[in-house]
């Protein structure tokens, strides 16, 4: 089952928690330096399929391989931006600093040796997201299109592989969706990054992502966009009838898996 | 039995302040309870401005003072029992310490569930009290402090106690900071964060055991978290702000033994007084700094 070409490759994989099945027989191939979109209702698994890339949660049955091993937690070659993350309005430290926890804050101790190795690889991420300008201030105080990019960063400064996001867009305006995606999209290609994005909407994203991964009715299904978000193609992997609108500003609602599957938000 | 004369205030001195620092400080310094004083509070001021640091960045200050008056049930217990209070303490706060640890930093409701455990030791301890004929002095001293009555012996047992807890804290800082800040990526990147959240509350036990005998379970918040919630308004530095949080706690500890030395009134009055005083100020001028920036940045576009 090596494939050198794939990143995240599954094999009739399951999930659940302890006998309550959430999706099986999932088998899909994300090639490397892909952008794929992870979509489907809340409660569907969405994050459950993350937590076992991450190594967080095992497979009820079949095989998960992420980057040629099985997953394992803590792997340094995955950045990841978890669900809902936003600081607390009181968070009195410095994006740099959490920047910097990227690299070493799972190590024990303080940071003696590499300091200041640390502090260009904190630094250099930070310029790559563009957020030189407010690393110094306190995370608390920065609006949540500063925030996310500073979390892109995080993610970033270990230079992975795989890049994993829970709704990075789901706390943003409009035009900030627009402006991260785009970040996102560029540096991953510069950097050759695999992308697994988890989104509300498919619509910012509809012109950078390669895939999209299907999440819902206890099944997982693959695609690229353009084939899987039609009416015909949803209702024939989920058995119901699923129906896909395009409004007069060519943007996508999907109708019939969930009502919030494509809310648009804004 | 312990019976152990509490002295909240300096009676037996009716000293005068010189106004001469030098002077005043050998006064201050000639007698051994007071060169006991310094020591033990120099080191509570250390750990608990240090660890306050992370009480406030964790979001448990509650936690914290829960911990002390819970460790008031097993101070009297102990006494009860013809123990030192410390062992029991030290027992109660490490043991809920440790639970409130395994219930995790995030979690919904703790706070409710702490509240509850924290208001039946409380009955508890009032119980304990009322069992202990002996003297109520005792009760008052954990409740409020017993700063001046520290032996050598005490100071040792602090000093062993107080380089535990900085060794501690130095050897979990860089996990601790990353699962306080988020628990959520923390544990992804492979940092045992249950494991760390039971660790940072059985140190937290122990620096709470310590400042007990300084300010008493009532007061811990003087020294614990208000001198890391003012230094978390300076700057956003963690280095930094554990410093500033150290050298608060220490002004205030070793200003408020000096006045008490010259004075009627009890050492944890002067010592939470300090704190609060220092806090309410720092408040009040944040806005007026800000309207000073605003001022002069306006200048300048002008």
């Amino acid at each position: 089952m090596k494939d050198p070409a794939a990143a995240v490759v599954a094999r009739d994989l399951s999930a659940g928690y302890g006998s309550r099945v959430i999706w099986s027989g999932a088998g899909f191939s994300i090639p490397t330096g892909s952008f794929t979109a992870i979509l489907g209702p809340n409660g569907g698994g969405k994050t459950t399929l993350i937590r076992m890339i991450l190594g967080q949660l095992p497979a009820t049955a079949g095989r998960l391989e992420v980057l040629g091993q099985p997953p394992h937690r803590g792997n340094p070659q995955i950045g990841y931006i978890p669900q809902g993350s936003s600081f607390d309005p009181d968070l009195s430290l410095r994006g740099l600093d959490f920047v910097g926890l990227g690299i070493d804050g799972h190590r024990w101790g303080v940071r003696v040796a590499g300091r200041a190795q640390a502090e260009r690889a904190a630094v250099a991420a930070i310029d790559a997201v563009g957020a030189t300008g407010y690393a110094g201030r306190p995370l608390g105080r920065l609006s949540g299109g500063e925030q996310q990019r500073l979390l892109l960063a995080q993610a970033l400064v270990g230079n992975p592989r795989l890049l994993l996001m829970d709704e990075p867009l789901s706390h943003l305006d409009v035009r900030n969706q627009g402006a991260i995606v785009q970040l996102i999209s560029e540096v991953a290609r510069m950097r050759q990054l695999t992308i697994l994005l988890i989104a509300h909407d498919v619509n910012p994203l509809l012109r950078h992502i390669d895939h999209v991964l299907y999440v819902a009715h206890g099944k997982v299904a693959m695609g690229k966009p353009a084939e899987i978000i039609t009416s015909e193609s949803l209702s024939a992997i989920y058995s119901s009838p699923v129906e896909v609108l395009t409004d007069s500003r060519g943007r996508i609602f999907v109708v019939g898996l969930e009502e919030e599957v494509s809310h648009p938000h804004g | 039995m312990v019976d152990v004369a509490v002295q909240l205030t300096i009676s037996n001195t009716s000293s005068q302040p010189s106004w001469n620092p030098l002077e005043d400080l050998a006064m201050l310094l000639h007698y051994d309870f007071m060169v006991h004083a310094f020591e033990a509070g120099t080191i509570v001021a250390i750990v608990a401005g240090a660890i306050g640091y992370f009480v406030v960045l964790r979001g448990s200050a509650f936690a914290a003072h829960a911990l002390s008056h819970i460790g008031f049930a097993g101070a009297t217990g102990a006494v009860v029992l013809s123990l030192n209070p410390i062992v029991g303490l030290l027992a109660f706060t490490l043991g809920s310490g440790v639970v409130i640890g395994a219930l995790g930093n995030r979690v919904r409701g703790r706070d409710v569930t702490i509240g509850i455990v924290l208001a039946w030791t409380l009955g508890l301890g009032v119980l304990f009290i009322s069992l202990y004929r002996g003297y109520a002095t005792e009760a008052y001293a954990l409740l409020f402090g017993q700063i001046l009555g520290i032996s050598s012996g005490d100071v040792a047992v602090t000093l062993v106690a107080g380089i535990v807890t900085v060794v501690g804290l130095v050897a979990v800082y860089r996990p601790l900071l990353f699962s306080s800040v988020d628990e959520e990526l923390a544990s992804a990147k492979g940092v045992p964060v249950t494991a760390l959240s039971i660790g940072f509350m059985a140190i937290l036990a122990v620096a709470v055991t310590e400042a007990v005998q300084v300010v008493g379970v009532l007061l811990i918040f003087a020294l614990i978290v208000t001198p890391a919630a003012i230094a978390v308004r300076f700057t956003s530095r963690p280095p930094t702000a554990i410093l500033i949080g150290v050298l608060l706690a220490l002004a205030f500890t070793w200003l408020g033994l000096s006045i008490a030395f010259f004075s009627p009134h009890p050492v944890s009055f002067f010592i939470t007084s300090l704190a609060f005083a220092t806090y309410v100020a720092v408040r009040l001028s944040e806005p007026i700094l800000q309207w000073l920036q605003q001022r002069a940045a306006g200048a300048t576009v002008a």
